[in-house]
C-alpha cells in the first residue's frame, strides 16, 4: 500500500489510458490510447480497423450488382446514401440514364438517410454528455423511417434498393402518403427534442467551445459535411455540385459560426428540418413513370415480361449471373452523405467486376484529426468531441 | 473579386500543362474528370503547387489511395484526389511506383494525408518517404502481407478462433470447408484467350 502511494504522490502525473475498444461512447469499436497529464489530454492515438472486413477486396471479386449490398454495410446508419455514390460512379462510366421518377425517389431516400443518421448522432452525442431522454425520443422517429425503408426495399437497414440505372422497385402509393404525413409531424418531434437540449445548461456547458475547428483546420484535415459547415464554410455538394434533382429543389444550407460541438449540433438539427422539407417537395414534384432505365443491357426486365419474352429471359439470366460489363476507365463519384463527402473511386477494366473500388469515407479524415482536436482538452471532452465528429466504424474501417 | 480563376476544366488542363509541363508526364481528361500523371519524385511539388496557386486553390485533400497493376513494370499507382472548394473543381494526381521505390509523403502539406498514406502502406506496401508515423492502420496487430495486392488471396492466409483449452485466441492457416467459388465469365464467343478442355480443334495441315 505504501509503495502505491509513493508512485501517485510523485511528480509524475502522466497516465496512459485505454479508451475502448468496447466503450459506449466510442460509437463502435474504437480503441483510443490516451496520454494524459492529470486530466488534460496530451496525445490521442486512435487504433482503428477492429471492424475491418476487407470490403474493397471483396468488391473486386464480385460483379457490380453483387458489390452493391456492401455499401449498405459501410455507414450502416444511412445505408442508401452509400449505395447512391456507387450507383453514380457506375452510371458515370456506363452513361446509363436514370428516369426522372427514380431520381426523386433517390433524393427522398437520401434525405431519409440523412435524418436517420443525424437523429442517431444528435441524440447519442447528447447521451455521451449525460442526457438520457433524447435517444429514446429520437429513436422513435428513426423506427418510423426504418419502417419506410422496409416498405420500399424489404429491409430495415441493408436495403440494396438503389441500383445502377434507377431504383429497384417503385414505391407503393400508400408509402408515399405515409412519408408525406411523417414529414408534417416530424418538425414538432424535432422541436420537442430541441427543448431537451438546445437551451439545456448542462448540454451547453459540455459542448460550447469544445472541439473548435477553424476554417483552415477544415481544409488541412480534409473535413467535409457538417464538420465544414459547422465552422461557417458554405460547402454542400447538394448545392455546389448538384446531382439527381437537387438543383430543382428549394432548401437551405445551415451554417455554424464558431465551429464547436454545439454549432455542429445546431447544424444537424437544422439539416433535419431541411431534409423533411426536401422530402415534402419531392413528393409534390415527383412525376409518374418508370423507376429503372429501360436499357436492358444494364437493368433487368420486369418479371412479368420475363415470363413472356425470350429476350427478356436472356437478359434476366445474363444480368443475374454474369452481370453487366462496364467500359474501361476510372471515375470518382461522390454524394453529400450525412457525415460528409462519401466518394467512390472506381476503376474498371472493361469486365463485369470492378478492378479497384476505393471508398472514401467521410469519417476517416475526421477521426484522423482526433489527436489534433483533443490536445489540451479534458478527458471528459474526448467523448463529446468524438460524438460530434459523427463516427461510424462501418465506413471508417471498411 | 478580380481573381482570374479558372472556370472550366479544359482551360484548367491547358493552364496546368503549361505551368507544370516539366514535372508532369501527361494531363488527361476523361469522363469529365482531370487526371495529372505526375513524376514520382515531384509529387509533393505538384500538389503544393495545386494547393497554393491562387488560380486553383485545391486546398482540400479528399483521398489518397493505391491501386495495383501487377502486369506492369512498376506495379502501383498512388492516386490523390484534390478538391477546390473555392472554384468548385476536382482533380486527380497519379504517380507510379513499385514495392521498393518510396513516394514522397505529403503529410507536411496536408495533415490528413498521414492516415491516408498509412492506409496505402497497410493495404499495398507502398512506402512513403519522410512520413512521420508509417504504421499499419486497418489490419490486425501483427498482420503480415498486403491485403489489397492482386496476388493476395481473398480468403487471406490465417484465420482466428478462440481456443478453449489454451484460453486464448489462436491464429491458424485458413482451412475452408468449401473452396471460394470464383466463376469465370469469359466465353469462347466473346474472345476467351484459352481453349476449354475437350474443346480443342483438330490439328490442321499436319
Amino acid at each position: 500500500m505504501g509503495k502505491q502511494e509513493a508512485i501517485i504522490s510523485g511528480d509524475d502525473r502522466n497516465f496512459t489510458i485505454n479508451f475502448g475498444p468496447q466503450h459506449p461512447a466510442a460509437h463502435g469499436v474504437l480503441r483510443l490510447v490516451l496520454e494524459l497529464e492529470g486530466e488534460i489530454v496530451k496525445r490521442v492515438d486512435p487504433h482503428i480497423g477492429l471492424l475491418h472486413r476487407g470490403t474493397e477486396k471483396l468488391i473486386e471479386h464480385k460483379t457490380y450488382l453483387q458489390a452493391m449490398p456492401y455499401f449498405d454495410r459501410l455507414d450502416y446508419v444511412a445505408p442508401m446514401n452509400q449505395e447512391h455514390a456507387f450507383c453514380l460512379a457506375i452510371e458515370k462510366l456506363t452513361g446509363v440514364d436514370v428516369p426522372r421518377r427514380a431520381q426523386f425517389i433517390r433524393v427522398i431516400f437520401s434525405e431519409i438517410g440523412r435524418v436517420l443518421s443525424h437523429m442517431l448522432n444528435v441524440t447519442t452525442q447528447a447521451m455521451d454528455v449525460g442526457a438520457l431522454t433524447p435517444p429514446v425520443w429520437g429513436f422513435e422517429e428513426r423506427e418510423k423511417l426504418m419502417g419506410f425503408y422496409e416498405r420500399a426495399s424489404g429491409s430495415r437497414m441493408h436495403a440494396a434498393y438503389f441500383r445502377p440505372g434507377g431504383v429497384h422497385r417503385d414505391l407503393p402509393p400508400q408509402l408515399i402518403v405515409d412519408i408525406d404525413a411523417w414529414c408534417d409531424q416530424f418538425h414538432k418531434k424535432l422541436d420537442d427534442i430541441e427543448t431537451l437540449l438546445t437551451d439545456n445548461r448542462i448540454f451547453k456547458q459540455r459542448n460550447v467551445d469544445i472541439g473548435v475547428v477553424s476554417k483552415q483546420d477544415c481544409l488541412d484535415w480534409g473535413f467535409s459535411g457538417v464538420m465544414v459547415r459547422g465552422s461557417g464554410l458554405p460547402w454542400d455538394l447538394r448545392r455546389s455540385q448538384p446531382y439527381e434533382v437537387y438543383s430543382k429543389l428549394d432548401f437551405e444550407i445551415p451554417l455554424g459560426k464558431n465551429g464547436d460541438c454545439y454549432d455542429r449540433y445546431l447544424c444537424r438539427v437544422e439539416e433535419m428540418h431541411e431534409s423533411a422539407r426536401i422530402i415534402k417537395q419531392c413528393i409534390e414534384m415527383m412525376p409518374k413513370g418508370p423507376v429503372m432505365s429501360m436499357n436492358r443491357k444494364f437493368t433487368p426486365p420486369p418479371r412479368s415480361e420475363m415470363k413472356q419474352s425470350m429476350e427478356a429471359l436472356i437478359h434476366h439470366f445474363k444480368l443475374y449471373t454474369e452481370g453487366f460489363h462496364v467500359p474501361e476507365g476510372e471515375v470518382y463519384a461522390c454524394v453529400e452523405a450525412p457525415k460528409g463527402e462519401f466518394g467512390v473511386y472506381l476503376v474498371s477494366d472493361g469486365t463485369n467486376r470492378p478492378y479497384r473500388c476505393k471508398i472514401r469515407a467521410p469519417g476517416f479524415p475526421h477521426l484522423a484529426a482526433m489527436d489534433y482536436l483533443n490536445k489540451g482538452h479534458m478527458l471528459a471532452d474526448v467523448s463529446a468531441i468524438l460524438g460530434s465528429l459523427d463516427i461510424v466504424f462501418g465506413e471508417i474501417d471498411r | 473579386m478580380n481573381n482570374p480563376h479558372i472556370s472550366d476544366l479544359s482551360e484548367l488542363k491547358d493552364d496546368i500543362e503549361s505551368a507544370l509541363g516539366d514535372v508532369v508526364d501527361s494531363v488527361e481528361f476523361a469522363f469529365g474528370e482531370m487526371t495529372v500523371n505526375a513524376r514520382r519524385a515531384e509529387v509533393s511539388r505538384v500538389i503544393a503547387f495545386l494547393r497554393d496557386n491562387e488560380r486553383y486553390k485545391f486546398s482540400t485533400l479528399i483521398d489518397i489511395c493505391g491501386a495495383d497493376y501487377p502486369e506492369r513494370e512498376r506495379r502501383f499507382d498512388v492516386v490523390y484526389h484534390l478538391l477546390s472548394m473555392w472554384y468548385n473543381h476536382r482533380i486527380r494526381v497519379k504517380v507510379v511506383t513499385d514495392e521498393n521505390e518510396p513516394v514522397q509523403s505529403i503529410a507536411s502539406l496536408f495533415p490528413c494525408a498521414n492516415w491516408y498514406e498509412r492506409e496505402a502502406f497497410d493495404m499495398y506496401g507502398i512506402i512513403f518517404d519522410e512520413h512521420p508515423d508509417l504504421r499499419r492502420i486497418l489490419t490486425d496487430y501483427g498482420f503480415e502481407g498486403y491485403p489489397l495486392r492482386k496476388d493476395f488471396p481473398l480468403s487471406g492466409h490465417v484465420e482466428v478462433r478462440y481456443d478453449v483449452e489454451r484460453r486464448a485466441v489462436v491464429y491458424e492457416p485458413v482451412d475452408l470447408p468449401q473452396e471460394y467459388r470464383d466463376f469465370d465469365f469469359m466465353s469462347p464467343w466473346e474472345g476467351a484467350k484459352y481453349v476449354l478442355p475437350g474443346d480443342e480443334k483438330p490439328e490442321t495441315g499436319a
